[in-house]
């Protein structure tokens, strides 16, 4: 259960990254990767992933 | 030395002599001492210590956008909206406009990459903050990072920043904090359903929000934060998208709203629209207003929050004075090349003291001008739109086929005021003029009847006249409004004697392609 960045549509603007409630998403290699391992998909803390929500490029998906 | 050679290159063919062996400005005709009537005061019409705030920042003065320069640092990729003419997955160098850059900055870097400007660039006094998403989502980290540092390393460079408003009311005790001076709220209306066909979604307390909710919120948290800036003394510009269908009519409930609430500038900018820029607006046909479309409405609005016309609607990541972008001379590589930078603000002082004197006296001469013209030919005429060719200083002094734009002004009875600009492509490249992009400077220069010019050759000379504008190169390097205003006294003598043609009802193209001409 967990989320992923479609790199190829991403444009490396950072707003999932401020908005992850887990601190699970970080940039390698310049381009923003999710750590599977701390995503929860935000259930239990907001109504829908924030990284999806805020994503100007809705890139986010499930992984 | 680097910066006393670019000092030297604005001042031009040496019709200026260096700050330090510059005499002192010439009476003007009315007698009156530099101390009333110079540029140290001000406008008339504005508070002496909102002038101290403004006079050196292009974007919010007029005519401090002849002297000085801005520059944009793109550390803020992040947004929390999306807006129907914006699509930030384009990346272009070849083109202008807000939004677009070339190279992302860490806060470090844009500190590196400013100094550096300043050390080349001594007519910059402004460092403003315009995205390339909103300098608010993502908390404002990086922006407030970097002016942090930037407060302590080049204390005298004025901070800006550019926000579409969303996020604000919890920023602006930061900004207040970090004394950032200058903000920009951009604000495309009043009315939610107005909003709904702008802005597709929002992103606000932890919700993506659509439709009627998304634009009522937009709008709320807009009018909060420009209270919030304007109870604080923190000056206040609104920029408006003009989206012809949409907006354009509604740009004057906006016009009211902003001025109530205290904005100090209202800046109405034409949509920029093309399928090639991958917008929702672009990809469905809607288009950007006319030269006269937008000048209509600009006009509509005076008397309501003083209007903005000089916007050059940058890039996120522009530099150098409003009509000219030098951000390649500064890339990532260069500046890394470039090595330790220190902070030296001497060449932009001088610069600066030199400005002070030059416009001293200046407010009073374009007064008498503009009484010799009302003294001879009254009320009688209407006024007339003149396309200047120029490269700062508020001279006529570049050459018609390297001007990149032309600056738009209006001259009658009652003055010569600017109304716009033009952007153009260079129609001289290497030599020899290109017939394509001759046609491109006639259509957006057709509303005008003349167009001053330091040099003009033969050839486009002809092109003009055929087209009913006329070149006029003997005001070179002379003044840009006492110019046009002898100008329009010559030509209202020639138009009562018949012997030209009023322009009245002729419109002209806003250019919005991607820029393909290269520095001169």
């Amino acid at each position: 259960m967990a989320y992923k960045i479609k790199s190829a549509e991403c444009t490396v603007c950072g707003a999932c990254e401020a908005e992850c409630p887990n601190v699970a998403i970080s940039l390698k290699k310049g381009t923003y990767v999710i750590d599977p391992a701390k995503c929860t998909e935000c259930q239990g803390q907001f109504d829908s992933p924030q990284c999806a929500a805020v994503c100007p490029a809705d890139c986010c998906v499930p992984a | 030395m680097s910066n006393v050679v670019s000092l030297d290159s604005i001042f031009g063919l040496g019709e200026l002599a260096p700050p330090a062996t510059m005499p002192a400005a010439p009476e003007a005709a009315s007698g009156c001492s530099s101390s009333s009537c110079g540029s140290s005061d001000g406008p008339a019409d504005m508070d002496p210590a909102v002038w101290e705030k403004v006079k050196n920042h292009p974007c919010y003065s007029e005519e401090a956008h002849h002297y000085f320069a801005r520059m944009h640092v793109a550390v803020a990729p992040a947004c929390n909206i999306q807006c129907n003419y914006c699509n930030r997955k384009y990346d272009c160098s070849n083109e202008s406009r807000p939004g677009v850059v070339s190279e992302k900055l860490t806060p470090d870097q844009a500190i590196k990459k400013i100094l550096a400007v300043a050390q080349e660039i001594p007519q910059l006094s402004v460092i403003g903050i315009a995205g390339p998403g909103d300098s608010l989502a993502a908390n404002g980290r990086n922006t407030f990072a970097t002016f942090e540092m930037l407060q302590k390393k080049a204390p005298d460079l004025k901070l800006c920043l550019s926000t579409n408003g969303l996020a604000l009311p919890d920023h602006v005790d930061t900004i207040a904090q970090y004394n950032i001076d200058h903000v920009t709220i951009t604000i495309n209306m009043v009315d939610p359903e107005v909003g709904a066909r702008i802005y597709p979604w929002i992103f606000h307390k932890h919700k993506r929000w659509t439709g009627l909710d998304a634009a009522k919120i937009l709008h709320e948290q807009q009018m909060l934060g420009l209270e919030m800036l304007t109870s604080r003394g923190i000056l206040v510009k609104v920029n408006s998208v003009m989206i012809p269908g949409i907006n354009d009519e509604h740009l004057l409930e906006v016009n009211k709203a902003v001025k109530s609430r205290g904005a100090f500038l209202h800046n109405i900018m034409p949509l920029i629209s093309d399928a090639a820029h991958g917008t929702w607006f672009g990809l469905n046909g809607q288009r950007g207003p006319t030269a006269q479309e937008l000048k209509v409405v600009q006009d509509a609005c005076e008397g309501g929050a003083k209007l903005m016309r000089h916007c050059r609607q940058c890039r996120a990541d522009a530099v150098g004075l409003l009509g000219e972008d030098r951000g390649e001379e500064f890339t990532a590589d260069k500046i890394e090349a470039m090595g330790a930078i220190d902070y030296d603000d001497e060449a932009r002082r001088s610069y600066r003291d030199h400005v002070e004197a030059e416009r001293a006296g200046r407010h009073a001469s374009k007064a008498a001008a503009q009484a010799d013209v009302r003294e001879s030919i009254g009320f009688t005429v209407d006024p007339i739109l003149i396309a200047v060719a120029t490269k700062g200083g508020e001279r006529i002094n570049e050459h018609f086929g390297h001007a990149k734009e032309f600056q738009i002004y209006e001259v009658g009875p009652g003055g010569a005021k600017f109304v716009g600009h033009r952007r153009v492509d260079q129609y001289c490249e290497g030599g020899s003029g290109d017939v394509d992009t001759l046609d491109g400077v006639l259509a957006a220069i057709n509303d005008c009847t003349a167009v001053f010019v330091a040099k003009i050759g033969g050839c486009p000379s002809k092109s003009l006249a055929d087209a009913g504008i006329e070149p006029v190169d003997r005001f070179a390097f002379d003044y840009i409004e006492e110019s046009a205003l002898a100008y329009f006294k010559d030509y209202a003598e020639r138009l009562g004697q018949g012997a030209v043609q009023s322009r009245a009802g002729q419109d002209a193209v806003i250019r919005t392609g991607a820029l393909t001409a290269r520095r001169a």
